[in-house]
Formats: structure tokens, sequence, C-alpha cells
């Protein structure tokens, strides 16, 4: 069997603790290479001409967005294919997702992509279709949202939120999070989720 | 007298077999609800953007993850001849992790969620998953330790492996920071939180749902076959290369997206070679069979666990293909990628730990067999016909909107279908993939019957450990 000068598999899977830390080393390369790097190169980091972090108004309709699960039917990214350009707009480009925690590029469109749908419709259409999807677009299997205008859009939080993203590069002021409360104030749910998507993808045309 | 510990593995194995019913139904809830949209009743909880996670969430983590605990406890004490590691801890995993999926089983519905596919689970669960999991590698690699015999079995390398990965992906991916006790915000912003989710995410693929479930195989088709592993050396140059080459196929997810384009082409290129290790596996386990291919004539346990090896061996083809960039670039977003998950879910993750929880739940409850070989038949051909009609419905709808987006009319340049057109036309797909998932589901509650009546049977037995000399 197993020659004593020869190192052979059996030393290993002999060993439990061998056999643990060469599992972990080897499983360690990818995400090394892969997901360093992306925080040395520019183009990854700077934000596009014109963005800033979510006003709290959209910040609170970016969270309902992510509450409601939005993601798992609409993308936010654009590919560079002239179909895609030509149905969503200017493809999608890094430096427009820098204030994204989380990213929410999605993974599957069964509903058309959101990366470039702020300014495409007015509030009042986008009020329409999430009340009820099918009055505007009859071939809709999208659920109705009709209690986002009655939830109010203010639960407190906001400051926290902001704060939250602060401390993890958002560069929002002090001010800013201390006059935030205001910007909520008689606006619904549905007016917050509204605001996000009319900021989607409008700096990059 | 030596008994092995099996409490663990005995509760494990009941909760697997519920809540995969559980994880079943609502994936059938949630694909109604693509043809009837008011399915949700006008409810905020029950609205297709909340289930799909509890779905995804139920399937993977609660049913594939108590099969994993359940096979794991019983493999390791198996094939090292000993009882487990402190025994308290693993029926604190127990009784942790089915905490866990009553917890993700409140706040999905309840909108509670990070937000990022396949780990929506907010940070106080996060930290308590984290918790169970140390204690977890602490019970399998302790037993692994004070083993009788000299050598690690093959199947323990898979879990070995299974239970670091995961471990590593889950720590760095929900590194996240507070905002409220159910709210936070991934660390981790736009490219930079793409690439280490679908690090994260196709690793719970490659990890989770793969290098355990191989760990399962090993154990139990030489065992339910009667033959020994086909090749030791395939065993070895497969598992390095599986689980080396895994870490890197992430980002074909993210073709095509702001990803710098060097690291799709590392996913890409990684995606193939994958191709490699993964049928080694499948080769592994179908030629394990070699001089017993009779058996499947009467064993539809067996049965099932080839036809799951089939199934990996489908997928893992068409995985890679789908990484290709041109042919992702009609693929992505469309409800292909949706079948190509289901037929690695319910073909082979699925089969796979139905045929092993059929052989280990008599053996548990002291009994030679389930009580109804028939009903396993039955279960055998209602799951792989509906798993057949799903994947096939959504290979049609995947690829015809694939093709509707991309028309362009030659005349004036302009995109021939609206998004609309495309979701109506799917329609009679979706119905067949509905149809599909009803066999699939009514299978499993089959298999639930034939469970209970087989525990009602007669009373636990705990089986010894055989002596050395």
């Amino acid at each position: 069997m197993s020659n004593k000068n020869k190192f052979t598999h059996e030393k290993i899977e002999t060993n439990n603790f061998l056999m643990i830390v060469l599992i972990f080393i080897v499983i360690l390369f990818a995400g090394i290479v892969e997901i360093i790097p992306l925080y040395f190169q520019k183009n990854m980091l700077q934000p596009v001409k014109g963005l800033k972090p979510y006003k709290p108004l959209a910040l609170i309709g970016r969270s309902i967005y992510v509450r409601e699960g939005c993601y798992t039917c609409h993308s936010q990214m654009i590919r560079p294919f002239r179909a895609e350009t030509l149905r969503y707009g200017h493809y999608s480009l890094a430096g427009e997702f820098v204030y994204d925690h989380p990213f929410q590029w999605g993974s599957k469109r069964t509903g058309p992509d959101l990366a470039r749908v702020g300014k495409k419709y007015s509030n009042n259409w986008h009020q329409i279709h999430l009340t009820n999807p099918r009055d505007v677009v009859p071939e809709s299997i999208m659920p109705a949202y009709p209690w986002l205008n009655d939830t109010p859009a203010s639960d407190g939080s906001i400051q926290t939120k902001m704060k939250a993203l602060k401390m993890i590069g958002v560069p929002y002021t002090e001010e800013e999070i201390q006059k935030s409360p205001e910007a909520l104030i008689n606006k619904s749910e549905m007016d917050a989720l509204i605001t996000y998507l009319q900021s989607l993808g409008i700096h990059v045309r | 007298m030596q008994i092995y510990t099996d409490n663990a593995v005995k509760n494990f194995s009941i909760m697997a077999v519920f809540w995969a019913v559980v994880g079943l139904l609502v994936g059938v809830i949630i694909s109604s609800q693509l043809i009837w949209p008011e399915l949700n009743l006008g409810l905020p909880w029950t609205s297709f953007g909340r289930l799909r996670p509890l779905h995804t969430n139920a399937v993977i983590f609660a049913f594939g993850g108590s099969t994993l605990f359940a096979t794991s406890y019983y493999i390791v004490q198996r094939t090292c001849q000993t009882k487990l590691f402190a025994p308290g801890l693993a029926n604190f995993t127990f009784w942790g992790w089915q905490l866990v999926i009553l917890l993700a089983a409140i706040t999905l519905p309840l909108g509670y969620t990070s937000g990022k596919e396949y780990a929506e689970l907010e940070w106080p669960i996060d930290i308590l998953i984290t918790i169970i999991w140390v204690c977890y590698a602490i019970v399998f690699f302790g037993t692994i330790s004070k083993r009788k015999v000299k050598h690690i079995y093959v199947a323990n390398w898979f879990f070995g492996a299974f239970i670091i990965a995961v471990a590593l992906l889950h720590v760095v991916n929900s590194a996240a920071i507070p905002a409220g006790f159910f709210k936070s915000y991934s660390i981790y912003a736009g490219v930079q939180d793409a690439m280490v989710q679908w690090w994260y995410g196709h690793n719970a693929v490659g990890f989770f749902l793969t290098a355990g479930f191989l760990g399962i195989m090993y154990y139990f088709v030489p065992k339910q076959a009667n033959r020994p592993v086909y090749s030791y050396s395939l065993s070895i140059v497969h598992f390095w290369a599986l689980i080396f080459t895994y870490m890197w196929a992430g980002p074909h997810h993210l073709h095509y997206t702001a990803l710098p384009d060097w690291t799709q082409s590392l996913g890409m290129v990684f995606s193939i070679i994958l191709l490699a290790p993964s049928w080694g596996g499948m080769i592994n386990g179908i030629m394990t069979l070699s001089g017993a291919w009779d058996k499947l004539k009467t064993d539809p346990i067996l049965r099932f666990m080839i036809v799951s090896l089939s199934f990996y061996g489908m997928s893992t083809f068409e995985g890679p293909m789908m990484a290709i960039k041109t042919v992702n670039a009609l693929s992505h977003y469309t409800e292909w990628t949706i079948g190509h998950v289901h037929s690695g879910a319910l073909g082979w993750v699925g089969m796979v730990s139905m045929g092993a929880l059929y052989c280990l739940i008599p053996k548990l409850y002291g009994q030679k067999n389930m009580y109804s070989t028939k009903l396993i038949e039955i279960h055998f051909w209602m799951a792989t016909i509906g798993i057949v009609f799903y994947i096939a419905a959504l290979w049609i709808a995947g690829v015809m909107e694939g093709l509707m987006w991309r028309e362009i009319d030659p005349f004036d340049g302009t995109l021939t279908y609206t998004f609309a057109e495309s979701v109506k036309a799917k329609t009679p797909y979706y119905m067949a993939r509905l149809f599909g998932g009803l066999l699939y589901f009514g299978g499993m509650l089959i298999m639930f019957w034939n469970v209970i009546k087989t525990i009602q049977n007669k009373k636990l037995i705990a089986s010894k450990i055989p002596e050395i000399s």
C-alpha cells in the first residue's frame, strides 16, 4: 500500500486535522481572487456623475422594494445588447450602484427590468399600477399592492437607517440625518416606493 | 453494549419529510400565483415576493438541511464505527435548526428580509445559524476524531467540505450592519455586493446542495446496491477538483452585468471546467451499480438514487453550457434558469434525499422495510414524470421568451414584442409546470403517509456498534 517516503492521499484521509486545513485552503482561493480586486478598481467604486445617496423618502421606498421581494421578479441591470438598450435604455454602469446596500440587480425577469424606470411613467401611472397592475397592463401577473396607499411611510426608523448606512460608507451628513423625518410627514408607503422607482437610473441616459 | 446515538438522526429524518411537504406546497402556491395573480387573496404576507423566499428557504434549508443533518450524523457514526461526539450538542443542533426554520416561516411572510437571494434571513437569525453551525462542526469533526477505523470514509470528506464551506460563505455574505432588530444593510454595495452574493449563492448550490448530497450518495448507493464504490482514485480526484472549482463559478450569474469582464471570464472558464469533477461524481455513483443492474428492476429505492444521479449528470451538463456567455445572453433572466435549478433540485437533491430517507427511516425504527414498497414505487413515478413536465415546460417557456425579448423588426429596427406579450405567451407553460409540480408534491404526500405508517408500526430500537477485533 503506502510508501513511507512518498506522499499519498492516505496521509490526508487518515488525519482529521490535515483534512480540515486542506479543505479550508482549497476553498479560499477563489473568493480572494474574485472579490478583493473589486475594491481596488476605480470605476467600480466611483459614483456616476450626479448620483447622490438616496433621499429619505426614496430610502424608505427602497426598504419597501426589498421588503416586498420585488427583486424576485424584476431585475435592475441592463445588459449591453441592442434589444435590451432599445427596450430599457443605456446599459447599466457599476458607478450607478455604489450606494446600493444591498444590490438589487435580481436574477429573473418575470416582470420587466427596472434599472431605468425612473421618470419613464408618471407618478399617477405608478400609483394606479401598484394599486392594481391589471388596470393599466391587462396581461400583467404582478400582485396588487393596494395597502401601500394606507400605510404611512414613517415608522420612526429613518434616522436609524441613515446612521447605519453612514457607518458603512454612505456619505450622509449629520444635517441630512437630523432633518430626515420632515421629508416623511404625510407621506404614504406608496409615495415612498414611487419616489424610489422614479429615482432609478436617471443619471445615465 | 455500545449503541449509536440516533436521536438527532431520527428527529431530523422525520422533520425532513415534513418540511419537504411544506416547502413543495409553498412552491405549488407561488407557481399558481404566476397564473392567477389574485391568489394572494389580497394579503401582503401571501404575495409572491414574500412567499418565494419562503419557498426557497423551506426546500433548501429546512428540507435539504434536515436531510443533511440526519444523514451526516447517521453516516459519520457508521463509517467511524463510534457514537456521536457530544450527543447533547447534536440534539441542540436539531432544536436550534427547527427554531431557525420556524423563525424563517414567520419573518419572511412578514417582509423581514435582507434582500439577498438565498440569504434573506435577517441578522439575529443569521447569528443563530452561525452558532448552530459551529456546534454541528464540533459534533461532526469530533466524531471523526474518535473514529475506530484508520481511514476517513469518502462520504465524510464531502460532508466535511460542505460544513466548512457553508460556514465561510454564510459568515462572509451575511456581514451586515443592523438598523434595528429586523433590518440590516449588507456591508458591501453594488458590484462588490453582487460578487459576494453570487460567490455565496453559487456555492450554496455547490456545497449545500451538491457536496453534502454527494456525501449521502457515497454512503447509500453502495449500501443499497451492496457493491463497493466504483473507483477510489476517481473519488479523490473529483473531490478536490470539485471543491476547488466550484468556488470560482459564481460570476456566471453576473454575465454581461456591470461586473468587470475579467471576473465574468474567470467565472465562465471555471464553470466549464466544473463539468469534469461533477461528472466524476456521477460516474462513480452510477458505475457502483456494475454487476448489480438487475436490482433496479426490483428496488425502487435504488431507482430513486440512480435517476437522481442521472438528473445530476444532466443538470451539471446544462449548467456549464448556460455559463457560456453567448448561451447565457439568451437564458439569463428567463424561465430556463428556473427549469435548470429544478432539474437539480427536484431531480438530484430531492430524489437522492428521498432514496436515502426511505433507506434510513425503517432502519431507525427497527424494521426491515418501509410500510409499503408499492407506495415507494408510485412515488417514484409521480416524482419522475412530474420533473419531466416541470423542466420541459420551463425550457420551452424560457427559450421562447428569451427569443421574444431579443426579436427586432428587420425593416424598422424596433422591438417586435412588448414585454407583456412575452408574459401572456407563457401561460400554457406555466400550467404545464404547475401540473408537474403538483405531481411531485403529490408524490411527497404519499411518502409522508408511508413514513407515518412505518413509524407507527413498531417501537424504536437502538442499533449496535460492531465490535472491532
